[in-house]
């Protein structure tokens, strides 16, 4: 089974964020795998060890280093990785970083794209569905649990919903994005990283993928974003104290038409 | 410990595997695996043996499941040839984990080095039918082995070992009592020093593999410790213990030699852990006095505090590339018994400093056992002591620039 993986790098979620200039300034980020992507990863080694063989291909988009990501991936057990990069795709938005993503996969043997549901720095939660579109897909997204049929050629993908819990089957190939609880992530065992030194991550460019220079980066954007800050300071909490029956009342008027929360 | 002489070279030492640099010249930076090495040490550090460390401090018990996770992840064995099941790697490698676990736990981590302890003589002087016999099985599963040097009559002075073993036949039987054996009572292999004749004093020292399951071995019960209470310290006890002959190590009579190459090796992996504990405390301590406010202000803006911290950090990054030094130099096979007794005596005497400074730092609350710190001091007294204690560190010193 052929088990394409799309990874992002996004910057570690202990990060104080800084905004510079309307726009976040990470000069001095460190950056992860992005956590529901690694609930990805672990699905498909998952996959392969229930099947007993498998091919695990990690592909992601996005500066140098971004190669660092595929490298982790890559110790906890990926066969492969594949960095696309190219100038033309930085400060691409949602669509066009599926849209490049697409392009990649389309080149390779897939039965199964797994993706996290969303990048915890942007939080669009986009790209894995818009990916599934692009190569005409079906997806399930926000899946807590997988299973894989007999013959392989369909899953059962378990969703959690507002009040209860949905399964959906879907044919093979499609297009899964992981939600937290799908797996616990393992770590990395001392062999699989010092293997990763023997790997080579080959690079796909613009050219390479077909992708043109309208369908990509800041220019090709279908959004705008107006405006980055910090949220406002909190500020110290009320403390009432004089009477609990009149501090009750005090505090259900306020809950109500200040809080706006009854 | 040194008899007249020179301490001789261990007969027959088997290098290290030397990583495979192209620069023979030490190099204090670190490749994208060191990086990614140390980062996986850290994250086990941080999600499974901080979480656990208070706990065992308190009951005095023994984290069997660490044991098994840090197998199943490659972080025991580290040193141990690949062939072997070993992770194949250098004792540089070996101190980048080392630190990181320290960190976490040093009680639960100086189980990890005790059992490195017991297995060096074997990567040292075992011949390949024993390392397939005794090494492979070991390594397969989730193991711990120990050595056992330590007697009630014989601390520093090595040559007072009195564990006889006498030869019949194609055995030796064992008799005699080991004291304050690290992982003594869940070793699936130890290590033992015996001697064949007290006479003899240091010629006449022999190590012996014995396994724990041989009829004649038993433990004493637990030592209440002062610090690192998580590791399982005992007397081990041989009562005509019979040993195959060819579980020896080296020959007759090499025992003295291959000990100090043992405790040469490993030097740099305690220390290590000595740099992990003092880094831990000044972690809290930067943290906490920032956060600590008195006279309007934290107590980070006062500079006797910051000099405290500044200290702090100037000994921890000394003791750091001294241990690093020390580790470089056992992978490339190079004798190394002057940097190693610095690094160890320099970085068990400054963790000593920087978790006492750090209780300081956090005054009463430092006192307190819910707070972290007075843990750490507790757990780095002993760093002073084990594996050679930080007055046998400085006679080793003066003897190599008194030679």
């Amino acid at each position: 089974m052929n088990i394409v993986i799309c990874v992002k790098q996004v910057p570690d979620t202990e990060t104080k964020i800084k905004v510079k200039d309307g726009q976040v300034d990470h000069a001095e980020t460190k950056y992860v795998v992005n956590p529901y992507d690694e609930y990805a990863i672990e699905e498909g080694l998952r996959i392969r060890e229930r099947l007993g063989e498998g091919k695990i291909t990690l592909v992601s988009t996005g500066p140098e280093r971004v190669k660092d990501a595929l490298k982790s991936g890559l110790a906890l057990g990926a066969d492969e990785a594949i960095h696309l990069v190219d100038e033309a795709f930085e400060g691409s938005d949602p669509y066009a970083t599926a849209l490049i993503l697409s392009k990649a996969v389309a080149k390779l043997d897939y039965d199964i794209i797994l993706c996290g549901k969303q990048g915890v720095d942007e939080d669009h939660a986009q790209v894995g569905i818009i990916l599934a579109e692009l190569l005409d897909l079906p997806h399930v997204s926000v899946v807590t649990k997988l299973e894989i049929s007999e013959d392989r050629q369909a899953v059962v993908a378990h969703r959690e919903v507002e009040g209860g819990h949905e399964a959906v089957q879907a044919p093979l190939p499609s297009v899964i994005t992981a939600q937290k609880g799908l797996n616990e992530p393992r770590y990395a065992s001392i062999k699989g990283i010092m293997a990763v030194k023997k790997k080579v991550i080959p690079e796909w460019n613009a050219t390479e993928l077909g992708v043109e220079k309208n369908q990509a980066g800041a220019m090709a954007a279908k959004m705008t974003f107006l405006e980055v800050t910090l949220p406002p300071e909190r500020t110290a909490g009320q403390v009432f104290a004089e009477d609990p029956v009149q501090d009750a009342i005090k505090v259900a008027h306020l809950l109500r038409d200040e809080a706006k929360i009854l | 410990m040194l008899g007249a002489g020179t301490v001789a070279e261990c007969s027959a030492p088997r290098p290290t595997k030397v990583q495979a640099s192209k620069e023979s010249m030490f190099n204090p930076s670190l490749s994208d695996e060191h990086k990614a090495l140390r980062e996986l040490a850290r994250q086990f550090a941080r999600n499974e043996v901080a979480p656990v460390a208070a706990e065992a401090d308190r009951n005095e018990e023994y984290p069997w499941d660490l044991v098994e996770k840090a197998h199943s992840i490659g972080l025991i064995n580290i040193t141990v040839p690949e062939q072997y099941g070993g992770g194949g790697l250098g004792y540089f490698e070996d101190c980048l984990v080392a630190e990181e676990l320290a960190a976490g736990c040093a009680g639960i981590y100086s189980s990890f080095v005790a059992s490195t302890l017991g297995l060096t003589p074997l990567i040292l002087a075992a011949t390949p039918e024993q390392m397939e016999r005794l090494m492979k099985p070991f390594c397969a599963e989730p193991a711990l082995a120990s050595f056992c040097l330590t007697e009630p009559g014989a601390g520093s002075d090595v040559s007072g070992v009195r564990t006889r073993a006498r030869r019949d036949g194609d055995v030796y039987v064992l008799n005699g009592t080991k004291r304050f054996i690290t992982n003594g009572g869940v070793a699936k292999l130890y290590t033992v020093t015996t001697t064949l004749d007290p006479e003899l004093r240091h010629r006449g020292l022999m190590l012996l593999v014995v396994p724990s399951d041989l009829p004649g071995v038993s433990v004493g019960k637990k030592e209440e410790k002062m610090g690192q209470r998580a590791a399982d310290t005992r007397e081990v006890i041989f009562e005509d213990v019979r040993v195959p002959v060819n579980n020896r190590l080296g020959d007759e009579g090499q025992g003295f030699q291959l000990v100090m190459a043992t405790l040469d090796k490993i030097r740099a992996e305690v220390a290590a852990a000595a740099v992990g504990v003092a880094r831990a405390a000044m972690e809290a301590s930067v943290q906490y006095a920032q956060e600590r406010e008195q006279f309007g202000q934290p107590i980070s803006a006062f500079q006797a505090i910051q000099f405290k911290l500044a200290d702090m950090a100037i000994k921890l990054e000394a003791a750091r590339l001294l241990v690093w030094r020390a580790a470089w130099m056992a992978d490339q096979g190079l004798r190394n018994t002057y940097e190693s007794a610095i690094a160890k005596a320099f970085a068990a005497d400054s963790a000593m400093q920087i978790t006492t400074e750090a209780v300081q730092i956090f005054g009463g609350y430092g006192y307190i056992r819910e707070y972290p710190v007075e843990k750490y001091m507790r757990d780095a007294k002993l760093l002073q002591i084990y594996e050679g204690t930080s007055e046998i560190q400085r006679l080793v010193i003066s003897r190599w620039l008194l030679k």
